[in-house]
C-alpha cells in the first residue's frame, strides 16, 4: 500500500535557482535603466528647466536628503507613516472581525460605511486641524482614516466568508471561542486582510504627503511643496524620486510578510494549478 | 477506551425526528419520522437513496442542526448543541481541514481545550496517525497531500479527540476506488481494535454492508427507517474474500431490493397514512 503519492515540493537545482533570480532582476532594473538612460539623452539634447538631467536630480538628492533633512523631514514622516499604517491595520482587523461576525452589526453599519468611505480623507484635514490641532495626532487621524477603509471592509468580507465545513468542524469539536477566531477565523481571512493592507499601504502614503501640505512647516511633502513654489525644480523631483523609492520599500516588506503569512495560501493555489 | 456500559442504555437514541426546513417558497419535510437506537462499540450504516436527507440526519445527531421535533441522546443527555464526546468526518475533507495548519496541527487543534498535559496531548496525536499510517506525513501541510491521505488526517483528528462516537458522513464519496478500499478496512481496523463506535453514512450498498454491523435503510424523503438490518458476517472482513461470501451477496441483494422499493416510494411507513 504506497500511503505518500508525493505532491511534496522538490527543491529546484541551484543552477536554475540562479538563472531565474538573474533574469527576474534584468526583468526588474532593465525598463527603468532604459528610461534613465533616454531621459539622459533627451535633457542633454534639449535641456528643458522643468525636465533637469537625471545626474542632476542624483546630485540634487544627495544634497537634500542625505544631511539634517533626512532627520529632520524624512524620518518624521516616516515615523507618521509606520504609526499610521500600524494603526489602520491593527484597528481594521480588530473592527472588522467582530463587524464580520455580528451579524446585526453588519447590516446596521454597512451603509454608513459606503458613505464614509466616499468622502475623500483630504477635505477632512480642515476639520480634524480644527479638533486635534495642527499637529502630528492631525496628520495620522488623517492618514489612518483614508487607509482603514481597504483593511476594514476587505476583514469584514473575509470574515464573514469563512467556509461553512470549517466553521462545523470548529462546532463539533466544541473548538472555544477564541480557538476559533486565532485558529480558524483570522487565517481563513488572511488573504483577503492581506489584499486590504496592500491597498492601505499605497493610500498611507499618498495620505503622508497630502498631510503635510497643509498646516506644515517641516515633512516630505511640506518640503517637496516648498521646492515647487521657490522653482528649485531639481530638489522637488528628487524628493518626488525619494516617494518613489519610499513605495518601493513598503512594497518590498510588504512582499515579505505577505509570503510568511500567506505561504498556505501560496501552497494551496500552486497545488490547485497543477 | 470505552470500558463495557451496561446494556441497559445505549450509546445514541435518536427518537421520533422530524426536520421540517421553512423556506420563503413553502417548507420540506426532509425528515418524516427517524427512529433507532446503537449500542456502545457497534458500528452503524446509515444507507439510503440520494437525497433522503441522510446529511441532515447527521447534523442533527451532531447538534449542528436543531430538529423540528423529536429528540436525540448521547449517553441518555440530550443533544442540544454539538456534544464534547463526539466527532465528526466530514466528505469534504478538503474543507474540513485547515489548509494553514500542517497536519499535525490540525490533529492537535481540537485537543487544545481539553486540558491535557503537553506530553499527554503529543501521544495521542502519534498514536492517531501511526494509527492511519501517516506518522512520516506530521509536517506536511494537507494540501501536499492526495485527497485519500487528507481523509486518513481527518479521520486521525477523530480519533486522537477519543470521542465516544464518531460519525462519518459519507467520507469516501469522494475518493477513488482503490483507496476507498484501503479506507474502509482503516474504519473496520478502528472499529476492531479500539472498539470505537462508529455511525457511518454512506450511499454506497457494497459500503454498507462490508463496513457495517448494522445497516439502517432509509426511505426516501420524508424520511422514516425502512429496515433495520443485521449484518451477520463474520467479523473478520477482508476486501476479497467477505465480497465473495454468498450470504455478502444475499445482504448486498436485499439492501439492494430496499433502496430501490424506497427510490419507488412502495414501502410504507408503518402506522402512517400514505403521505
Amino acid at each position: 500500500m504506497t500511503l505518500y503519492t508525493s505532491t511534496v515540493v522538490t527543491p529546484r537545482k541551484p543552477s536554475r535557482v540562479w538563472a531565474k533570480i538573474g533574469e527576474n532582476t534584468a526583468y526588474a532594473l532593465g525598463l527603468p535603466i532604459l528610461l534613465l538612460v533616454i531621459w539622459g539623452i533627451w535633457s542633454s539634447i534639449s535641456p528643458a528647466p522643468f525636465f533637469p538631467s537625471p545626474l542632476v536630480i542624483a546630485e540634487a538628492f544627495v544634497e537634500t536628503w542625505i544631511g539634517p533633512a533626512f532627520v529632520n523631514d524624512v524620518l518624521p514622516s516616516l515615523g507618521r507613516l509606520a504609526i499610521s499604517i500600524v494603526l489602520a491595520v491593527v484597528l481594521g482587523i480588530a473592527a472588522g472581525t467582530v463587524i464580520g461576525l455580528v451579524r446585526w452589526l453588519r447590516e446596521l453599519l454597512e451603509p454608513i460605511f459606503e458613505f464614509f468611505r466616499a468622502v475623500p480623507p483630504p477635505v477632512l484635514i480642515p476639520i480634524v486641524a480644527v479638533l486635534v490641532g495642527a499637529n502630528d495626532t492631525m496628520k495620522v487621524v488623517v492618514m489612518v482614516t483614508g487607509a482603514i477603509w481597504p483593511v476594514l471592509l476587505n476583514t469584514i468580507e473575509g470574515v464573514r466568508s469563512t467556509d461553512s465545513v470549517m466553521t462545523e468542524t470548529a462546532q463539533s469539536f466544541a473548538i472555544t471561542r477564541s480557538e476559533r477566531l486565532r485558529f480558524l477565523v483570522l487565517p481563513a481571512a488572511s488573504p483577503r486582510i492581506m489584499t486590504g493592507v496592500r491597498q492601505c499601504l499605497s493610500i498611507a502614503l499618498i495620505l503622508m504627503v497630502i498631510s503635510e501640505m497643509f498646516f506644515s512647516s517641516s515633512g516630505l511633502g511640506y518640503q517637496i511643496v516648498f521646492f515647487q513654489r521657490n522653482y528649485l525644480i531639481a530638489q522637488m523631483w528628487s524628493g518626488i524620486v525619494l516617494l518613489g523609492l519610499i513605495g518601493v520599500l513598503l512594497a518590498v516588506i510588504f512582499g515579505f510578510v505577505e509570503r510568511r503569512v500567506l505561504r498556505w495560501y501560496h501552497g494551496v493555489k500552486e497545488v490547485e494549478r497543477a | 477506551m470505552p470500558e463495557s456500559r451496561s446494556a441497559a442504555q445505549p450509546l445514541l437514541t435518536v427518537e421520533h425526528l422530524r426536520k421540517v426546513y421553512e423556506s420563503s417558497t413553502g417548507s420540506v419535510e426532509a425528515i418524516g419520522d427517524i427512529s433507532f437506537q446503537m449500542n456502545a462499540g457497534e458500528l452503524v450504516v446509515i444507507v439510503g437513496p440520494s437525497g433522503c436527507g441522510k446529511t441532515t440526519l447527521l447534523k442533527c445527531i451532531a447538534g449542528l442542526l436543531r430538529p423540528t421535533s423529536g429528540v436525540v441522546e448521547l449517553e441518555g443527555k440530550r443533544v442540544t448543541g454539538p456534544p464534547p464526546n463526539m466527532a465528526l468526518v466530514f466528505q469534504e475533507y478538503g474543507r474540513s481541514l485547515y489548509p494553514w495548519l500542517t497536519v499535525r496541527g490540525n490533529v492537535d487543534l481540537p485537543l487544545k481545550h481539553k486540558k491535557l498535559s503537553r506530553a499527554e496531548r503529543d501521544r495521542l496525536i502519534d498514536d492517531a496517525l501511526v494509527a492511519v499510517g501517516l506518522d512520516h506525513a506530521a509536517k506536511s501541510y494537507p494540501w501536499q497531500l492526495s485527497g485519500g491521505m487528507q481523509q486518513r488526517v481527518a479521520i486521525a483528528r477523530a480519533v486522537a479527540y477519543e470521542p465516544e462516537v464518531l460519525i462519518m458522513d459519507e467520507p469516501f464519496a469522494a475518493v477513488d476506488a482503490q483507496t476507498r478500499a484501503d479506507l474502509e478496512d482503516l474504519v473496520r481496523t478502528l472499529h476492531r481494535e479500539r472498539g470505537m463506535s462508529i455511525l457511518f453514512v454512506t450511499h454506497d450498498i457494497d459500503e454498507s454492508v462490508y463496513l457495517g454491523e448494522r445497516v439502517v435503510v432509509l426511505s426516501k424523503s420524508p424520511t422514516w427507517v425502512q429496515e433495520d438490518l443485521s449484518i451477520d458476517l463474520p467479523a473478520e472482513r477482508d476486501q476479497l474474500v467477505t465480497r465473495a461470501l454468498p450470504r455478502f451477496t444475499e445482504l448486498r441483494t436485499h439492501v439492494y431490493e430496499q433502496i430501490q422499493r424506497a427510490k419507488r416510494g412502495e414501502a410504507v411507513r408503518p402506522g402512517a397514512t400514505a403521505a
